[in-house]
């Protein structure tokens, strides 16, 4: 199966307009309810057979389920190893589903469903992993679209649900709500600060917990940082995304002032510093992935502080993701080495700069 | 184990260093690791990552009487979740109730569920004995409809089934 990006709804990554609040600093906020259909083992221990019977059932669901409506299907197992890591790229599948985190192989019947509005992916970890992306600071509009697809499905599929330990998931750590409610943030002043091992420490007092760009077990790297409920149990989904959304909206007005404190005490050392990441993008020739990250941290801060002008967040939101190594193999429509990759990397980073600002050396 | 430096506290950061060709574990409790500039969960908190969560499923777990106890509907054993920190199906939690219990109140600190509450549509779950028929069904179906390439994906899901 050759991977057709144009048959994803938006790409699959409306998330990426930069339209909602705080969209500066929050990337997008999220929401994933774990689900499990009562009748089968869970996926680990599922045989092919029920695995391919259980997205056979949710394919069936589809028609009744209208915030799945027009959604694209696509099979794990019948992709090859770049345009899983595309899809992973996107946020739209984790890395055991399509099969990337060395542990484990693809299995049989992973796939994942993507609309508009949601996504689903099928044989996670759980049977049925329910996401909603916004972008933005919209923890409520994905808990709604992600409720909605919630009640819809678990309408005709029958979840697996106990009294009192509520929705039974494979691992413990979500067992209850089976939600997780996260955003993606983006926190440079509080790392140049200096300030941010406090604002995390306090984080994990008030019962959140943060990760990396993508998720558990990811590195965090150019200042993004994934932050979500850590427990699923003794507090309901709207206590949870709630407490969630009041500590974000802190966290977003110490990040705020981190960057006037920045720009106040430092304000030269910064801004060179942050002009620099941009003549590098602009005119590098060789990108390796970890610096192109870094970098377009720093022209994202240099935007937020209006240091640069006529570049848009939406921009540098395309770069960070359209500029990963699987998204250049699949536009060269080869497997690239690191170094080709870097290459390539260096030259799209300077296309979409050029596109959006002008030619190199327009720009004041 | 305790820690190489002072030799007092347990050890939790185990490090090991390259020294020339020969190999060196160090092994250092968070204090003195913090010390020596390493990051640790004084110096920079840390996430719950699965390992955590893996350890304190260990802990947990293992002091529980019945470990080779098995769910009897999808044969996991507490031992197969102690390694893997995943439960098999939906009635591992019946079988194996107690020492989830604990295990919750410990990782979540709640065992109580107060998210929504949820009524499973009726007659949609499919015992194993349903399943087949139903599949043997659509693929009396399919044979007269002479779908072959479809008979032969139902066939093989009979087989996996069987």
């Amino acid at each position: 199966m050759t991977l057709d990006l144009s048959l994803l709804p938006d790409g699959g990554v409306p998330w990426l307009a930069a339209s909602g609040d705080h969209a500066d600093v929050v990337l997008s906020s999220r929401i994933r309810f774990a689900r499990n259909v009562a009748g089968y083992a869970f996926t680990a221990r599922a045989r092919d057979g029920e695995r391919l019977r259980l997205l056979a059932q949710v394919r069936d669901a589809l028609p009744q389920v209208p915030s799945l409506g027009g959604a694209a299907v696509l099979r794990m197992d019948e992709m090859n190893l770049t345009e899983r890591q595309l899809l992973h790229e996107r946020h739209l599948v984790s890395k055991e589903l399509a099969g990337l985190d060395g542990a484990n192989e693809v299995k049989s019947a992973a796939a994942v469903l993507v609309s508009h509005e949601a996504g689903v992916m099928v044989n996670e970890e759980d049977h049925l992993r329910l996401q909603s992306f916004r972008s933005g600071f919209d923890l409520e509009g994905a808990f709604r679209t992600a409720t909605r697809l919630d009640r819809d499905l678990g309408a005709i599929l029958p979840y697996a649900f106990h009294p009192e330990f509520g929705f039974l998931t494979s691992c413990p750590t979500n067992t209850g709500t089976g939600m997780r409610a996260s955003v993606l943030i983006h926190l440079p002043g509080l790392v140049l600060t200096q300030e941010i091992s406090k604002v995390l420490q306090g984080l994990q007092q008030m019962g959140l917990t943060y990760r990396g760009l993508y998720g558990e077990g990811s590195e965090v790297i150019g200042n993004f940082f994934q932050i979500s409920n850590q427990t699923t149990l003794g507090r309901s989904e709207d206590e949870l995304v709630e407490h969630l959304a009041r500590v974000v909206l802190r966290v977003v007005e110490q990040e705020t002032q981190a960057r006037r404190v920045l720009l106040r005490d430092a304000g030269y050392i910064i801004e060179d510093k942050l002009w620099r990441a941009y003549g590098t993008l602009r005119h590098a020739r060789s990108l390796p992935a970890d610096e192109a990250m870094n970098l377009l941290s720093g022209v994202r801060l240099a935007v937020g502080l209006q240091l640069i002008a006529g570049l848009s967040v939406y921009t540098l939101n395309k770069l960070l993701i359209f500029s990963q190594s699987a998204h250049l193999a699949h536009a060269a429509g080869r497997t690239l080495t690191e170094s080709e990759a870097n290459l390539a990397r260096a030259k799209y980073v300077r296309r979409v700069l050029a596109d959006e600002t002008g030619p190199a050396g327009a720009v004041a | 184990m305790l820690c190489q430096q002072c030799k007092e506290l347990d050890a939790v950061l185990n490090l090991t260093h390259l020294v020339g060709e020969a190999v060196q574990q160090v092994h250092l409790c968070e204090k003195c690791a913090a010390e020596r500039g390493l990051p640790t969960t004084i110096a920079m908190p840390k996430p719950t990552a699965i390992g955590d969560f893996l350890s304190s499923v260990q802990n947990q777990v293992s002091a529980m009487p019945g470990d080779a106890a098995r769910c009897a509907y999808c044969g996991t054993s507490l031992r197969d979740f102690r390694a893997s920190g995943r439960l098999g199906c939906a009635q591992c939690y019946g079988a194996f109730e107690q020492s989830l219990r604990d295990l919750l109140r410990r990782v979540q600190g709640n065992v109580k569920h107060m998210g929504r509450q949820y009524d499973a549509p009726t007659g949609e779950v499919m015992t194993q004995d349903a399943a087949l028929s139903h599949l043997r069904q659509q693929l009396n179906d399919a044979i007269s409809r002479e779908e072959f390439e479809s008979a032969a994906s139902l066939r093989d899901q009979i087989r996996t089934l069987e």
